[in-house]
């Protein structure tokens, strides 16, 4: 049965018709990244762009009227309220018309939807983010969330590899993270062809050798490419990471976001209800998983 | 629950009587198979058909639908016109009522879907009694009696039909016929059980569903999968019938040099190739054995996860449709025989 008590039920627009997604303006577009835009919107019922609340690794449907629907990533923390950020991978049909939108254009936003971050079991603990390439997108509200809060949780280590700096997402935003006393953020290229990078230059796994990690005591969120997961997880296991302690984010193709249009299903279940968020024993015991 | 009996020869009256509730669709003959329609003359409504070709739930899900539509910068606002049109549908068997009532399950839940919500609160089911044929399996899968999810459904005893009144609705059809409908006899009752008897040991075809999700599991890499991929031709027309296949694509349809247009949802199938096709030209389900073996599985296993029972009917409609005759019940027996386990 769907997990009823945990949808929010602070947005009655979006339960009459969970379909229909509210306006929301373009407030920002900052080019990142070549292809990687980080996008601020603001729904322009300002109730609604006060009152609207997420959890860390949820997503919204964005539409762009004319060109249809995509799932993306909220990155935005919720422990900022008033407007919304997607960093959005230029790839088809959708995200190619929202990136010829323009500042002040209107988008269609619907959710919050999936399950997020379990964030209740690693309050009191260590946190262990590892991302690489453009798997910053969805780990990136769970890291301000986390030091938005930084009393509820005990170490926060975020380790992040890009090809080059140039690749690399909020790239100066998480520059400077590296002098903060209460985290550790290891930033890494596997190359710097404009040498004045002043980060790692290393493969993302060599990362692990400049900190102590608690497995007993830690979570860790991966997210990026195949290679990524590959050695990664390797790592943490050998660490004597449990297998449910080892969290990661999932995309698959989605044309609802609520359960309905079968189109995100991976082995028995809903990437867009019991996901995106799996730990890495839901995925080794779901069929279709990597 | 209220039982009574109504006298065969009087069933276009009360078909009649029963317009007043709504538009009344029925099964009708099309070039040697059955669809509901429209009733235009009650002569032409064949309740003895065995299975329509497109199961009700076209009336609840059609196959393709505005869902939006949007104009510039009023953004969405949803079509909703039409879902509150008045339908009766007569001579629904149990396992497409069944069927319905799977729908309702993935239609509600903690997103409700207020267009299905709102056609199925309009429509009224009289369901009928119905005799198994070659293809029909619903025993098998829990669906060849139905508890719930009718108005009236009728019984052959006879010259009469033993009605049970399912709702309120019901019994105001009941009601609104006068004095037709009568009260059952002992010798009524006896009569309903030797022929429910009779029908539960007419079915030849049999699936044993208890630990089919974990033979499922277990038969995951079978060869199985392989032989019926090289066989489907990932046409669609599977899902197309099944009562319980629910996948929709949804687009917004551009009018070219204009900014309003449609946000439509349409029919899709897990058999496609596009089905778990993502941006960047990743697949989930590249291969067509691993998207033959998806349905089955989503029917058996994964439906059986979210909601507690198969997502099956045992309608047999796939079977009759399926240009390449793949058997659902053969798939199921063979991947619960004892030779298959160690054919990987
Ligand atoms: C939970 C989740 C979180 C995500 N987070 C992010 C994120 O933070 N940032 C990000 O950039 N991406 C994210 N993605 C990926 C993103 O959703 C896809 O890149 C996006 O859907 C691409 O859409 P598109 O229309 O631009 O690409 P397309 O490739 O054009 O379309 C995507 C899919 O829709 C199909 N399609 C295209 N046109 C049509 C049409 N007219 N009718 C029907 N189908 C069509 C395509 O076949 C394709 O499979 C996320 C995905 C998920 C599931
Ligand atoms: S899978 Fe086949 S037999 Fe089962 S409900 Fe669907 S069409 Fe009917
Ligand atoms: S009807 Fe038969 S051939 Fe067509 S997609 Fe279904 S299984 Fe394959
Ligand atoms: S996106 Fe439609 S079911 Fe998950």
């Amino acid at each position: 049965m769907l997990p009823a008590a945990d949808v929010p039920t602070y947005q009655a627009l979006f339960t009459a018709n969970p379909y229909l997604p509210q306006m929301a303006r373009i407030v920002r577009v900052y080019k990142m990244v070549k292809d990687n835009h980080l996008f601020t919107m603001r729904f322009t019922d300002s109730e609604l762009a006060q009152t609207f609340q997420c959890k860390p690794g949820q997503f919204a449907m964005v539409s762009v009227p004319g060109a249809g629907e995509a799932p993306i990533s909220i990155s935005s923390s919720p422990s900022r309220r008033g407007v919304l950020e997607f960093c959005v991978r230029r790839v088809g049909r959708v995200t190619d018309a929202l990136y010829r939108l323009r500042t002040n254009d209107l988008v269609g936003i619907r959710g919050p939807y999936g399950n997020g971050f379990p964030v209740e079991r690693i309050l009191g603990q260590d946190l262990l983010l590892v991302a690489g390439g453009l798997g910053m997108a969805p780990l990136r509200s769970l890291l301000w969330y986390a030091l938005d809060n930084r009393e509820k949780f005990n170490k926060v280590i975020l380790m992040y590899g890009a090809k080059t700096p140039a690749d690399m997402l909020f790239r100066e935003e998480l520059v400077s993270l590296v002098d903060r006393v209460d985290a550790t953020c290891l930033l890494t290229v596997d190359a710097d062809p404009t040498g004045t990078w002043k980060g790692h230059i290393a493969l993302l796994p060599a990362m692990f050798d400049h900190v102590q990690i608690d497995p007993a005591n830690t979570h860790a969120a991966v997210c990026g490419p195949p290679v990524v997961y590959k050695f990664v997880l390797k790592r943490l296991l050998q660490l004597g990471f449990s297998k449910d302690r080892i969290l990661m984010s999932l995309e698959r193709r989605m044309k609802c976001g609520v359960g309905k249009c079968g189109h995100c299903s991976v082995g028995y279940k809903y990437t867009c209800l019991h996901g995106p968020i799996f730990t890495y024993w839901d995925a080794i015991n779901l069929p279709e998983m990597v | 629950m209220k039982i009574l009996k109504l006298p065969k020869n009087k069933l276009d009256f009360f078909a009649s009587v029963v317009q007043q509730f709504g538009e009344v669709h029925a099964p009708v003959e099309q070039n040697g198979q059955f669809a509901f329609q429209p009733v235009r003359r009650w002569s032409e409504v064949r309740l003895d058909y065995n299975r329509t070709i497109l199961p009700p739930k076209k009336y609840f899900l059609p196959p393709r639908e505005t869902l939006l539509q949007y104009a510039g910068d009023a953004g969405y606002v949803p079509v909703m016109e039409g879902l509150d049109k008045k339908i009766v549908l007569f001579g629904v068997h149990a396992c497409d009522v069944y069927g319905l009532n799977l729908l309702d399950l993935v239609f509600a839940g903690a997103y409700r879907d207020p267009y299905y919500q709102a056609r199925r609160r309009n429509a009224a089911i009289i369901g009928i009694e119905c005799t198994p044929d070659e293809h029909c399996f619903c025993r098998s899968m829990r669906a060849d009696f139905v508890e719930q999810g009718f108005d009236l459904f009728l019984f052959d005893i006879g010259d009469y039909y033993f009605t049970l009144v399912g709702t309120a609705l019901g019994d105001d059809m009941v009601l609104a016929t006068g004095p037709l409908f009568e009260p059952v006899s002992h010798q009524d009752v006896e009569e309903y059980k030797r022929r429910s008897a009779r029908k539960r040991e007419a079915f030849r075809l049999h699936v044993e569903i208890r630990d089919l999700p974990e033979i499922f599991e277990m038969e995951y890499s079978s060869d199985i999968w392989q032989g019926l991929g090289e066989r489907c031709l990932s046409c669609g027309s599977c899902s197309m019938v099944c009562p319980t296949c629910y996948c929709y694509e949804v687009a917004d349809e551009v009018q070219l040099g204009s900014r309003e247009g449609p946000r439509a949802r349409t029919w899709d199938s897990c058999l496609f190739a596009t089905h778990a096709l993502v941006a960047g030209g990743e697949n989930f389900r590249k291969t067509r054995p691993s998207r033959v073996k998806f349905r089955f599985y989503h029917k058996q296993r994964g439906f059986v996860a979210e909601y507690g029972r198969p997502g099956c009917v045992g309608c047999g409609r796939c079977i009759v449709a399926c240009p390449v005759k793949i058997d659902v019940v053969e798939v199921l027996n063979q991947l619960r025989s004892v030779q298959n386990v160690a054919s990987r």
